[in-house]
């Protein structure tokens, strides 16, 4: 690209975050900074000295014994043994342990070796650990779980009853993640990490902020860290509200206050990466999002940087040099507590 | 501190720095950082014979830091 494209880009992508969330854009010399990252020469770059910030991590150590649906790399390893090769060889600075399926409802009927796993994991880890997994809340409809498809309701204008259904699978969610964490807890787990949340839409997120306040009041020093599934909160059921705001259509700086609210320590704010678009154009809008929800969020943000999100191309091995510049100018621009 | 006390990052590297007796800079000096982790006991990348690993090395991190961390309480509860 040229110079003239990449400042282009950079600013449209930063007018469609800006005009959609109806956050500030970017002043004059942040827009400088972020095209004197993109175009800083160099595969790699890294941040400024005195800049560097921790790592959160997802999915556990399933991206080395997962399969390529999960982004693994087939090695067969322990759980253990990929924890601690995460935190010695690659010099992670969290961890967390995660079931194969990595969604809260599996969990349940295999909990015990969920939880001497965490046991033992916790005997030769230093780095927090956190237990993972995806609220998914898809998995409470049928023909997976117990209540009627809203989305088979909604198809035959039956909007009560999918409401319905959403605010009763969200409430069986909730009481299945505080009922597997408070588990984990008595285990030696120094947290959790709810990943992907809103993937279902607004019960999802409902379910996930609901079960946070119930544990922050169980366990006061518990570590919560909610990382979200997309940029905005898709309104399946429409008028669910969690303490007073409506959640359908929220944005990153309005999710990341609710999830201040509910008792979370981390927030990790998702900003998509639209495909018909450039590099610049997904990173001027990404840095826009995080940089609003940095500002407003009353606890740290560690965004998320990885195939199809935060101005990353959607590609199960991104290059490293879409990475670096993106992950510097999160840190440098939009100021992100963490990755 | 981000997990522990919600802390934010410039307020968190401030807050191990004084604890630890270093600069916020020298937090990623990995010369610096390597002579401070061994002599504190709060662990070290490479594997070191007879100093603190796993949970003893995490003990260590808590008592420093001044914090209560669920996995160290479980341990301690576990001990006659």
């Amino acid at each position: 690209m040229k110079k003239s494209q990449i400042l282009d880009d950079l600013q449209e992508g930063m007018n469609d975050a800006a005009e959609l969330g109806s956050v500030p854009a970017l002043s004059s010399d942040e827009l400088d900074k972020l095209a004197e990252i993109l175009m800083t020469p160099g595969r790699m770059v890294g941040v400024e000295t005195g800049m560097e910030v921790p790592v959160t991590h997802d999915i556990g150590t399933i991206r080395l014994d997962g399969d390529q649906g999960n982004s693994g790399v087939g090695i067969p390893s322990s759980r253990l043994v990929g924890m601690m090769f995460h935190e010695r060889a690659m010099g992670a600075d969290t961890m967390e342990l995660g079931h194969i399926d990595y969604s809260f409802k599996p969990v349940k009927p295999v909990i015990a070796n969920e939880m001497q796993a965490m046991e033992v994991v916790q005997q030769n880890m230093i780095v927090p650990i956190l237990y993972g997994a995806m609220p998914n809340m898809g998995l409470y409809y049928t023909p997976d779980g117990p209540f009627e498809n809203p989305g088979d309701l909604m198809k035959s204008f039956k909007i009560k009853e999918a409401q319905e259904m959403t605010e009763k699978s969200a409430e069986h969610l909730t009481r299945d993640m505080v009922w597997i964490m408070q588990r984990m807890m008595k285990a030696g787990a120094d947290g959790v990490n709810f990943d992907t949340t809103g993937a279902a839409g607004d019960g999802d997120f409902y379910a996930t902020l609901n079960a946070v306040e119930q544990l922050r009041k169980q366990f006061p020093d518990m570590y919560i860290e909610t990382g979200m599934a997309g940029e905005m909160v898709l309104g399946m059921h429409g008028e669910l509200k969690y303490k007073g705001d409506l959640l359908a259509g929220l944005w990153p700086h309005q999710q990341a206050k609710l999830m201040g609210k509910a008792g979370s320590n981390i927030f990790g704010p998702v900003v998509n990466t639209n495909t018909s678009k450039s590099s610049p154009w997904n990173l001027g809008r990404a840095v826009t999002f995080v940089k609003a929800a940095v500002k407003e969020s009353p606890i740290p943000c560690h965004v998320n940087m990885g195939m199809g999100v935060g101005g990353i191309p959607m590609f199960e091995t991104p290059t490293v040099d879409a990475v670096s510049h993106a992950s510097k100018a999160m840190v440098e621009v939009a100021g992100v507590d963490g990755i | 501190m981000e997990f522990s006390k919600s802390m934010r990052i410039k307020q968190a590297k401030e807050y191990v720095a004084k604890k630890l007796g270093v600069s916020t800079f020298d937090l990623s000096d990995e010369y610096v950082m390597r002579e401070v982790r061994e002599s504190l006991g709060i662990g070290v990348i490479t594997s070191v014979a007879g100093a603190p690993k796993g949970c003893a090395a995490k003990l260590n991190i808590e008592k420093l830091l001044d914090l209560k961390i669920n996995c160290c309480e479980k341990f301690r509860k576990q001990l006659k």
